[in-house]
């Protein structure tokens, strides 16, 4: 039912983040003649046969369903490309590397519906999944080192998939460092015994990640 | 988002420009993203509802017109799956405030200037709501207390406020993006300034960015 996703596991169903997804644009090969198509979302088209046009991923897929074009897979999904952004990953600790916001879902997609138009296709879905797996890695070691009261953590380069499995979690633990370690709830400093650290600033501590 | 893929935005990107190119669903998109994310109730867009329901009505009588006149299915099959898209965000997007109106229905009531980001007709709704629950609730529980303590909002008569209502919990954490360059502005409940740069994901305070998600400047993920 639309709306209905369950709050509790996480704001967005991975359908919904999929429905998100499908909105991003990639590029086309019609094998027929359409007239343009009016939508509400926009126009698209006159589609001519060997023409190559940009169309929504929702779009591309159900004409590909039907046989009625070629999808040619987006710049960064090539065994180059994936493999260079691999090896980024695993040097660094931190930093993430730039990838399109949906690259999961784009790539999903297209492994389901366009598995012949992608050229070395096991190569690049493995390399996607390591890329998946060494991410979310990252993800997690960084957010052990979650341990004070941060007003704001800025992550970059995440994409909408490993954001919106993140997010309950993150949000929980901010919200319960942000109540317990509030500096209205330490009483009177001078009378805390010798075992409490050094924590005497606490509210004006910001976490910045890079 | 969906058309920005291309697009650098730069800090100096004409809003001019940004409001011409999107399209009504997109707005729509990021208004449902925004309600979704966010703990308190938004502020209703009541043009672009009104605008994007005869887009919707336009369309059904159009695929109803194709169909009837032989255009080939596959067309009318794509017009429906765009129309089901669109029908979808839009009946999502009511869903999800009705879901907060209901459960924030006691709090509502007792505040106009939430009252003020609903439409019409979910005031009726939240009237409606708000009257039901507070009969059912005297009729099966508080007339059945002893007397200090059958008032629907306060816990006991000696009670200050009215501390038996919920309230939408505004210093949850968010992921928001922003659209541009935000130059420093001020944390809630702290003295530190926070810059943000277009398109950097950040987990922040709702309340800090409240008022510039109603103007738009900040989109929630």
């Amino acid at each position: 039912m639309a709306g209905q996703s369950d709050p509790q596991l996480s704001l967005f169903s991975a359908e919904e983040v999929e429905f998100i997804a499908e909105d991003e644009m990639v590029e086309i090969v019609p094998n027929l003649r359409m007239d343009a198509l009016n939508f509400v979302c926009g126009d698209f088209g006159p589609f001519f046969p060997q023409l190559a046009t940009q169309v929504p991923l929702w779009l591309a897929v159900a004409l590909k369903k039907r046989g009625k074009c070629t999808i040619r897979p987006p710049q960064w999904m090539t065994v180059e490309k994936l493999t260079q952004v691999l090896e980024a990953e695993r040097d660094s600790q931190r930093v993430f590397e730039q990838l399109p916001f949906h690259y999961v879902e784009i790539s999903r997609l297209l492994f389901d519906h366009a598995r012949d138009d992608i050229p070395d296709v096991y190569m690049v879905r493995s390399l996607i999944e390591d890329i998946r797996d060494v991410r979310f890695h990252k993800v997690e070691t960084n957010l052990e080192s979650l341990n004070e009261r941060a007003f704001a953590l800025k992550i970059n380069n995440l994409s909408a998939m490993e954001v919106n499995i993140v997010r309950p979690f993150v949000g929980r633990a901010l919200q319960a460092f942000y109540k317990h370690d509030s500096p209205d709830l330490i009483p009177d400093q001078d009378r805390v015994s010798d075992r409490r650290p050094q924590v005497a600033n606490n509210a004006t501590r910001r976490h910045l990640r890079r | 988002m969906a058309s920005e893929a291309g697009e650098g935005s730069t800090a100096g990107m004409d809003d001019y420009e940004t409001l011409i190119s999107t399209t009504d669903v997109e707005l729509l998109k990021k208004a449902w993203r925004n309600e979704k994310a966010a703990p308190e109730i938004l502020r209703f867009e009541t043009s672009l509802i009104q605008r994007i329901r005869g887009q919707i009505q336009l369309m059904e009588e159009n695929i109803e017109e194709f169909a009837g006149s032989g255009i080939d299915p596959l067309t009318v099959s794509l017009y429906q799956m765009d129309l089901d898209r669109t029908q979808y965000l839009f009946r999502s997007y009511l869903r999800i405030r009705l879901q907060k109106i209901e459960k924030y229905m006691f709090h509502i009531s007792k505040n106009p200037e939430v009252q003020s980001r609903l439409s019409e007709q979910e005031k009726g709704f939240a009237r409606r709501c708000a009257d039901d629950m507070e009969r059912h609730l005297e009729e099966s529980v508080l007339s059945k207390l002893p007397d200090n303590y059958q008032d629907i909002v306060k816990q006991s008569i000696i009670s200050e406020e009215s501390d038996m209502i919920p309230e939408p919990q505004l210093d949850s954490f968010v992921v928001c993006k922003s659209r541009r360059f935000l130059g420093p502005f001020q944390l809630d409940g702290s003295d530190e300034l926070l810059e943000m740069k277009p398109d950097e994901l950040c987990i922040i305070h709702y309340k800090s960015i409240r008022e510039r998600v109603q103007e738009g400047d900040i989109d929630l993920v």
